[in-house]
Order: structure tokens, then C-alpha cells, then sequence
């Protein structure tokens, strides 16, 4: 059962495809392609499977039924339906906005959360670029999706996406600092920044969240502020400010919002399991399917978090992050430099 | 189905042939490296050129975020990641907030380079850079040496806690006492 990877899936691909074109450097042009497609075809499915799922996870937490008409008892073909409402919708542009940068902010906000997908160790040599630095391309990449938020709050030419535009900035921002401090603790035991080392070294003997509790909670509460979900939706705020920098936008424009929303759950879920639950390594069943077993439970911890938790308040949650938060972070750094310094002085 | 597979090996390999003989594969890195300078270099001129002064913010990032591709494209990802870190994620952002919390009703003529003497004088600085630039650049014996750069990150991790230690640490104390300052500056001395 463990020689089923998906390294060995592309193997047999690449073999497939040598025997049809016969030219070794031609075929692995093919696959990095094959490797690009497969990224942008996990991203896809998770924004389909993933309305669904929330919707369904909603219901459960709140005792309802959810979707159960379109598509059978189950309301299977949901996500189908909305994609198609979404698509034949009225494309409103707003007036008085500054349409350039109103138009591309949708379009921008979704290349970062799909560049980290390249990153990502899916199962044994199942990397896209497996980089020396991977964790600070990683975060650096994600930073960069706080600027398309700021253009379309801007762009949108009203107070309400202002304000959302600028919580956005305020809070990625502040909760960027923790997150980078509590995964240093895993880079600092692994003693290497490359994403398959750090899931290897979790192979080789315990589990990160073993090690570094502290750094997981740290890192699970800035993640959900990341990607801007309950409890700390400052961003959208329906109650207080409409949705934030999404309010002047419908249609499919609305919709790529989502994309990106749900793309980057998925990335901090398969995030977590990568520095903290082991990656792809588990007993019995082949890798991948640990991968996405560990990988779903964290998207269903995720969605248990937003509809378990009310909202905070901006104040509270910045003051949060930088009281709290980061302190709590820089001393688990500290305790975790020199816990390494001992283990390796003893060793 | 043999027949099928050979005409498709003939094809590609008389494809492959002719991309061989016609240098392709350098074509193709001095595309990519093409693609990248001119998306920084035009992002660059539009920071220049643009009315409104939030666009050419917006234009200034691409710039940094293009100068950061080129780094990744000569196989030094630490650097890249650092620029997307610093210039497109931290002082982009800086930018961006001082310009637009400053803003007037009409943003559209709001370009300082709109006036005629901000453009005659960066047009001179700009031409004594460039010609500063170009003698140094002729006037410099480059020579050609093949070696093998390795790690970039632990080549500049082992430079900044041996040889350059001190500077290190005064541009950390230095930092430092710039947050503060700031933090007094936004919250006045007196308040608690």
C-alpha cells in the first residue's frame, strides 16, 4: 500500500507520455505543466466542494437541514447552481470608480493565494518548486494579497469599502508578525527552511503540535485572521460596515473574491497539517490519503471556529495580536532555542 | 497504433532538431528575463507618467514585485522573497496608506510630476544618473568566472553573524529606536 504516491502516479504519467512523444526534455516540459494544472485543478475543486461543505457544516452546528432541494436529498448540485446564478448575474460597476484598479483588485487578490499552491509538499515528490527558503516564500507570497484588498476598498469609491480596505491592511498585517514568530519554533527544530524537510524531520520523530503546542495555537488563530473568517471578519463585517471592500462588487467579480477566500482555507489547513501534523506521513494508508484525511479535518476545524465563535471587535482583535499574541510567541521562540541548544549539546 | 507513435516521435524530434539549431533554449531565458525587466522598467516609467498619484503607488509595487521576479529568475529566492517582503508587502503598503488617507476629492491631476520643473529637474538627476551609471558600468573590467555559487541563504547568514555582526546589530538598535520614536510620535508623550 505505501509505494501508492502520487510521485510514482506522475512517474507512470511521465513514462505514459515519454512512450507517446519520445523526447526526455519535451516530456518534462509536459509535466510541469501536468504539475500546474493538477495545482490549479485542487484549487477549483476545494472552492466548489468547499461552499458546500460550509454550508452543510452550518447546518449541522445549527441544527438545520442546509441545502436539500437542488440535486437530490443532499443538495449535491448546490455549488453548481450558485456558480451559474453568479455567472448570469448583472455585471454593476459602481459610479465614480476608479475602474482600473476597481476591476483588477479581484483578479490580483487571487494570484498569491494560487502562486503558494506550488509550494506545498502534496505527497512524497509531489512538490512543485521545492525551494531552499520554501516557508519565507511562502509568507512572503501571502503577504502580498493584503495590497488587492486596499485597491478594491479604495477603488470602490464608498465609505464602507474604505474602512474594510483599511481594517484589511490593519489586521494582516499585525497578525502577520505572530504567525512568522510561531513558525520559526518548526523551523528552528527542523533546522531548514524547505517544506519537505520539515515534514520529513516529522516523520523521523514526533509530530510538531508535540513539540510546539504554543506555536500551533499561535499559529491556528493568526491563520484564521489571515484569511479573514469568523471570528476575527473585521474585513466583511456584514453588521457593520455591508461587506467591506466587497460591497460594490456582484457577479462573477463577488465570486472571485470567494475563489480566493476558499483557495487560501484550503492553504492554511494543508499549512497546518504540513508544519504541525506530520504532512503525508502516516501508518497503513498511502500518503495522500493522510494528506487530505488531516487536511479536511483542519478545513472542518476552520469551519467549526466560524460558526462557533462571534465576531470581535477591530480594537480588541489588534490589541489581541500585539499583547498577546506576539509575546507569547517570541517567548515560545526562546524557549524553543534553547530547548534545541540543550537537545543538541546533550546529543 | 506503433505507426501513430512513430509519425508523433518524427514530428517532435524534427521539432525538437529545429529548436536545438535555433539556440531555443536561450531564446527562452532571455524572454523570461525580458518579460521581467520590462515589466519593472515599464511599471517604473508609469509611476512617472501617471495623473493620479494612488495609480502610480499601485504601479510602484508592480515595479518592486517585478525587480523581486527577476531575483527568483537568477536563482537567488531568498533575495526575491525578502523584496516581495519588504518593498512589496511593507513599504508598498506604507505608501499606499500615507497617499490615500491624505487624499483629496479629485485624485486625477494629483501627480506631482504634473509640474513642469519637477520634470525638468528629474529629467537632469535622472540623465546625470544614467550617465554615471553607464561610465562605471564601461569603465569597469568585468571579468569572466565560472563558480559555483551554492546556498545563497547560508552564504549571507554566515556574513551576517561572523564579518558584518556589528552593522547587524546597529541596524537592529536602530530599527528599534525608530519603532519607538514612531510609537511617541502617533501616541504624544504625555498620554498613558
Amino acid at each position: 500500500m505505501e509505494n501508492i504516491t502520487v510521485g510514482a502516479a506522475a512517474e507512470w504519467l511521465r513514462s505514459l507520455i515519454l512512450y507517446i512523444i519520445g523526447n526526455e526534455l519535451l516530456t518534462d516540459i509536459v509535466m510541469k505543466f501536468v504539475g500546474l494544472g493538477a495545482c490549479i485543478a485542487v484549487i477549483l475543486t476545494a472552492a466548489i466542494v468547499l461552499t458546500y461543505a460550509e454550508r452543510k457544516v452550518c447546518a449541522f452546528m445549527q441544527v438545520r437541514l442546509g441545502p436539500n432541494r437542488v440535486g437530490g436529498r443532499f443538495g449535491l448540485l448546490q455549488p453548481i447552481a450558485d456558480m451559474l446564478k453568479l455567472m448570469s448575474k448583472e455585471d454593476i460597476i459602481p459610479n465614480g470608480c476608479d475602474r482600473v484598479v476597481w476591476a483588477l483588485s479581484p483578479m490580483l487578490l487571487f494570484v498569491p493565494s494560487a502562486l503558494i499552491y506550488g509550494l506545498f509538499p502534496f505527497d512524497e515528490g509531489a512538490v512543485f518548486a521545492d525551494v531552499n527558503v520554501g516557508v519565507f516564500l511562502l509568507l512572503a507570497i501571502s503577504s502580498q494579497s493584503v495590497l488587492p484588498f486596499l485597491m478594491g476598498g479604495y477603488a470602490s469609491n464608498s465609505k464602507y469599502a474604505y474602512i474594510g480596505g483599511m481594517r484589511t491592511v490593519a489586521q494582516m498585517l499585525s497578525y502577520e508578525a505572530p504567525m512568522v514568530f510561531s513558525l520559526l519554533g518548526v523551523v528552528m527544530i527542523t533546522g531548514s527552511m524547505r517544506m519537505n524537510d520539515i515534514v520529513a524531520a516529522q516523520a523521523e520523530n514526533v509530530w510538531f503540535i508535540v513539540l510546539q503546542p504554543i506555536a500551533f495555537i499561535i499559529y491556528i488563530i493568526t491563520a484564521t485572521a489571515e484569511t479573514n473568517r469568523t471570528p476575527f471578519d473585521l474585513v466583511e463585517d456584514e453588521s457593520e460596515i455591508v461587506a467591506g471592500p466587497f460591497a460594490e462588487y456582484s457577479g462573477m467579480r463577488w465570486a472571485l473574491f470567494f475563489l480566493a477566500e476558499y483557495a487560501n482555507l484550503l492553504s492554511i489547513s494543508i499549512l497546518t497539517t504540513t508544519f504541525f501534523l506530520g504532512g503525508w506521513h502516516g501508518p497503513f494508508l498511502p500518503g495522500v490519503v493522510w494528506f487530505w484525511l488531516k487536511v479536511l479535518l483542519m478545513v472542518f476545524v476552520f469551519m467549526w471556529f466560524r460558526w462557533t465563535f462571534p465576531r470581535t471587535r477591530i480594537d480588541q482583535m489588534l490589541s489581541f495580536s500585539w499583547k498577546v499574541l506576539l509575546p507569547l510567541a517570541l517567548v515560545n521562540m526562546m524557549f524553543t532555542g534553547i530547548g534545541v541548544y540543550v537537545w543538541r549539546s546533550m546529543m | 497504433m506503433n505507426e501513430a507513435v512513430n509519425l508523433i516521435h518524427g514530428v517532435v524530434n524534427w521539432g525538437m532538431g529545429t529548436a536545438a539549431d535555433l539556440d531555443m533554449g536561450t531564446l527562452i531565458d532571455a524572454s523570461v528575463f525580458y518579460a521581467l525587466m520590462w515589466v519593472s522598467v515599464l511599471s517604473a516609467l508609469g509611476v512617472v507618467l501617471c495623473k493620479n498619484v494612488v495609480h502610480s503607488a499601485l504601479l510602484l509595487t508592480a515595479s518592486f514585485i517585478g525587480v523581486g521576479c527577476l531575483y527568483i529568475y537568477m536563482s537567488s529566492p531568498f533575495i526575491g522573497a525578502v523584496q516581495f517582503l519588504v518593498y512589496g508587502g511593507a513599504v508598498a503598503i506604507l505608501i499606499v496608506m500615507a497617499l490615500m488617507l491624505t487624499r483629496r476629492d479629485d485624485m486625477s491631476e494629483s501627480n506631482p510630476s504634473r509640474n513642469i520643473w519637477c520634470r525638468v529637474g528629474a529629467a537632469v538627476i535622472s540623465g546625470l544618473f544614467f550617465c554615471c551609471m553607464a561610465l562605471v558600468t564601461l569603465l569597469t573590467p568585468f571579468k569572466n568566472v565560472t563558480v559555483d555559487l551554492g546556498d545563497s541563504v547560508t552564504g549571507l547568514a554566515d556574513m551576517m553573524l561572523t564579518k558584518y555582526i556589528i552593522p547587524f546589530e546597529v541596524a537592529a538598535v536602530l530599527l528599534l529606536i525608530a519603532m519607538i520614536g514612531a510609537l511617541v510620535l502617533a501616541k504624544g508623550a504625555h498620554e498613558s
